[in-house]
């Protein structure tokens, strides 16, 4: 069962698009598989024969277990025990040429899911009301002193310390204390969607987890958009329109390559470069937030980027985006410019490491050989995760970006 | 409203009782002597020896006849001197008064009364100062009622009077002179409600008859060290109000159980583990019981009271728990 988005646990098989002795391509899509955002279509990673199904319609399995086995016409397969254990990673001789098929072997590897902040919390005496009090104000029982008998945690140990401003830097910056919510008064509750609790899980983690860092430059946007009218205009972009988006996406890939650390995720003890610039971008859809990922951007010419986007798009709404976009992504792009807003910082999307937020192009006074003057502007908001990068670096890819966009026949290169 | 005491209330009690033809009481000393608590004084003259009979020294034959005239159809009222004699009744009142509406599938029912004088504080020795109350409370098929207030054991005993089926009144030897106000209007007080003496958050003291005096000693003692305990008073062991225990403990958080029986194997530990089951998530620390020592009980005046419970081995008990 493929990964097939940051977070997915597990999937359902909706349907198999080819059936045992069929012969598929790499690239040919063979299933579709619901996650808990849409239906996708898998695509098989091997050229072959469909030899073997270990999932049927309608099963919903874990991430990483075999839900299939592609390899030739003929050859032996292994007795499959239905559930090759998601052992996938560790290389073992394998018996025949068969492929087990399972996505977790492609794609940037993610955080491993389990990476909960490890609490000291062995040894702690803590009553059971004085947890239960804990988890709901959200106090931190490691930072707590016990003064009960043998030095136990009681109830006003974790009351005293939930009225206490919290001290300097706190730990593991603990959840803030958050009333019950049921305190505030009546009202309806609204069940949370499958995609909320998703968006919900995402941004949490990512918040927790990777320190953000923030740089913001005014772009000055009046050559870029002055570009994009005549483009627009020409006969080579004859039904690809460019959008201000794609100007920015083509600045950033050409900026990740220049600074490539912008293009990795943090992987613990070390830092995880990706050799593809994959660019997330931000949708909001019906259903809520979906950041898909346009795929191997490094060697598109903005055309290309302009088409892609279109297309990735149209299939995000359609609900026909493949795996590996979701999972994909290096570097994402939130762009909130159709609302006029003037800027925001975005919440960078796990296992990436840098979120770009641009706001309105909009027309505002700028200082121009000590002139005040009018230009096209835009805000651009980096956010950074400080265990991969520094500030100063965040500044130089913005101002790559900056001086790209400010010159934008390079995008054209 | 008009004071009265336990005495007082328990004997108007009975002459209500007496109004019924079908009620009767007997047991030793209740006639001519008046009751060893004197509950029954003048009983004998003013409903004669047909009705308030004196027995041979002979707790059997008492509980016995008990549960015969009650099957009969009668309303007997016998009385136990103390709870210690309760010992040589103990066939009766378990495998016969208990038994019998079980045992005949309903036919047949025991509306059986059976007044007793428990606890000790007396200096009546070790034979004559016990607190059985709480083994009656685990048998089924018996009713134990344990008033603490002129109030309730005028209203439990109204109930027991109504009631159905074997009832064991445990009164307090050292609580008849307890003072306190009862309606002149007709009222009860039904089994297995429990009282709160006193509300408090910070710790719940759960206790029967004499503890609840001690448990309130120690609310005042708590409540100079600003702390405000929450009293309960179980005026039934069985049946039990747990919930009434349990959503105080949901609200202090804390709770310690008084008995003075001896502290292995008594009553509060079924307390204790009622708590633990219901309302573990909500504790504080540790669920405490302060018990009798385990001794048989001491004849001399000191040695006897540092047997009980006392409100200082309670609070002991709270600091050492919760630190309070």
């Amino acid at each position: 069962m493929p990964q097939m988005g940051y977070d997915m646990q597990q999937g359902t098989l909706v349907r198999w698009l080819k059936s045992e002795g069929a012969s598929v391509k790499k690239g040919e899509p063979i299933a579709e598989i619901e996650t808990d955002k849409a239906v996708v279509e898998f695509q098989s990673y091997a050229d072959g024969v469909l030899r073997k199904i270990l999932v049927k319609e309608g099963t919903t399995v874990a991430v990483g277990k075999a839900i299939a086995i592609v390899g030739t016409a003929g050859e032996a397969i292994p007795d499959a025990p239905a559930e090759p254990a998601a052992k996938a990673e560790v290389p073992q001789p394998k018996p025949t040429r068969s492929e087990e098929v399972i996505a977790a072997e492609r794609q940037p590897k993610p955080v491993p899911p389990s990476a909960e902040p490890a609490e000291p919390r062995g040894d702690l005496k803590v009553s059971p009301i004085a947890r239960k009090l804990a988890d709901e104000m959200g106090v931190d029982l490691s930072r707590i002193e016990g003064t009960g008998p043998g030095g136990r945690i009681t109830k006003d140990d974790v009351l005293a310390a939930a009225e206490q401003p919290k001290a300097a830097p706190p730990k593991a910056a603990a959840p803030a204390p958050t009333p019950a919510a049921r305190d505030i008064g009546p009202g309806e509750k609204v069940p949370l969607t499958k995609m909320r609790q998703q968006i919900a899980r995402v941004t949490v983690r990512s918040k927790r987890e990777s320190p953000h860092f923030y740089v913001s430059a005014e772009i000055d946007m009046s050559q870029a958009m002055r570009l994009r009218a005549q483009l627009n205009q020409s006969d080579e972009f004859a039904g690809t329109k460019v959008t201000v988006n794609d100007l920015v996406i083509k600045a950033s890939v050409d900026a990740l390559q220049k600074y490539p650390k912008f293009n990795s995720s943090f992987a613990d003890d070390a830092i995880q470069m990706h050799e593809a610039v994959n660019i997330g971008v931000a949708m909001a859809l019906e259903q809520g937030l979906m950041v898909p990922a346009i795929m191997d951007c490094a060697g598109k010419s903005l055309k290309e980027i302009a088409a892609a986007s279109k297309d990735l798009a149209e299939r995000a709404k359609g609900g026909t985006l493949r795996a590996e976009e979701y999972t994909g992504g290096t570097f994402a792009i939130s762009n909130l410019g159709m609302f006029d807003v003037f800027s925001f910082i975005a919440i960078i999307h796990p296992p990436q490491s840098a979120v770009l937020a641009v706001g309105s192009v909009a027309k505002r006074p700028v200082v121009r050989n000590d002139q005040l003057a009018v230009a096209e502007t835009m805000i651009a908001t980096l956010s950074a995760d400080h265990r991969v990068v520094d500030g100063a670096e965040g500044a130089m890819f913005l101002g790559e970006v900056k001086r790209m966009l400010e010159n934008p026949f390079t995008l054209l290169l | 409203m008009p004071e009265i005491t336990i005495r007082e209330a328990i004997s108007r009690g009975l002459r209500e009782a007496l109004e019924d033809e079908n009620v009767f009481i007997m047991g030793e000393d209740v006639g001519s002597y008046g009751g060893a608590y004197a509950v029954t004084k003048g009983f004998l003259q003013k409903y004669g020896p047909e009705r308030i009979k004196d027995t041979p020294i002979a707790e059997s034959v008492m509980a016995g006849a008990g549960v015969g005239a009650a099957m009969g159809g009668m309303k007997p009222i016998v009385e136990i001197m103390t709870i210690n004699f309760m010992l040589l009744a103990m066939d009766q009142v378990v495998n016969h008064a208990a038994k019998m509406r079980y045992m005949s599938n309903g036919q047949i029912e025991v509306p059986l009364i059976v007044r007793t004088v428990t606890g000790g504080g007396g200096q009546l020795g070790a034979t004559h100062s016990q607190s059985f109350e709480g083994w009656f409370a685990s048998v089924p098929g018996l009713k134990v009622a344990v008033p603490s207030t002129p109030y309730d054991a005028l209203g439990l005993l109204r109930s027991a009077v109504a009631e159905r089926d074997p009832v064991i009144f445990a009164e307090h030897a050292l609580l008849y002179g307890v003072k306190g106000e009862v309606p002149d209007e007709h009222y009860e007080v039904p089994f297995g409600q429990a009282k709160v003496r006193q509300e408090g958050k910070d710790i719940t003291l759960v206790g029967h008859l004499r503890m609840v005096g001690v448990a309130m000693k120690v609310a005042e003692a708590l409540a100079k060290k600003g702390r405000e305990a929450e009293v309960i008073d179980l005026r039934s062991l069985r049946p039990l109000d747990v919930d009434t225990v349990i959503e105080s403990v949901k609200k202090t958080n804390r709770i310690v159980v008084l008995d003075e029986n001896w502290q292995t194997g008594s009553f509060a530990a079924e307390i204790v583990s009622a708590v633990q089951e219901h309302a573990f998530d909500y504790l504080d620390g540790p669920v405490g019981r302060v018990g009798g020592l385990d001794v048989p009980a001491p004849y001399s005046r000191g040695l006897e009271a540092a047997v009980a419970p006392t409100p200082e081995r309670v609070l002991d008990t709270i600091k050492e728990l919760y630190g309070l």
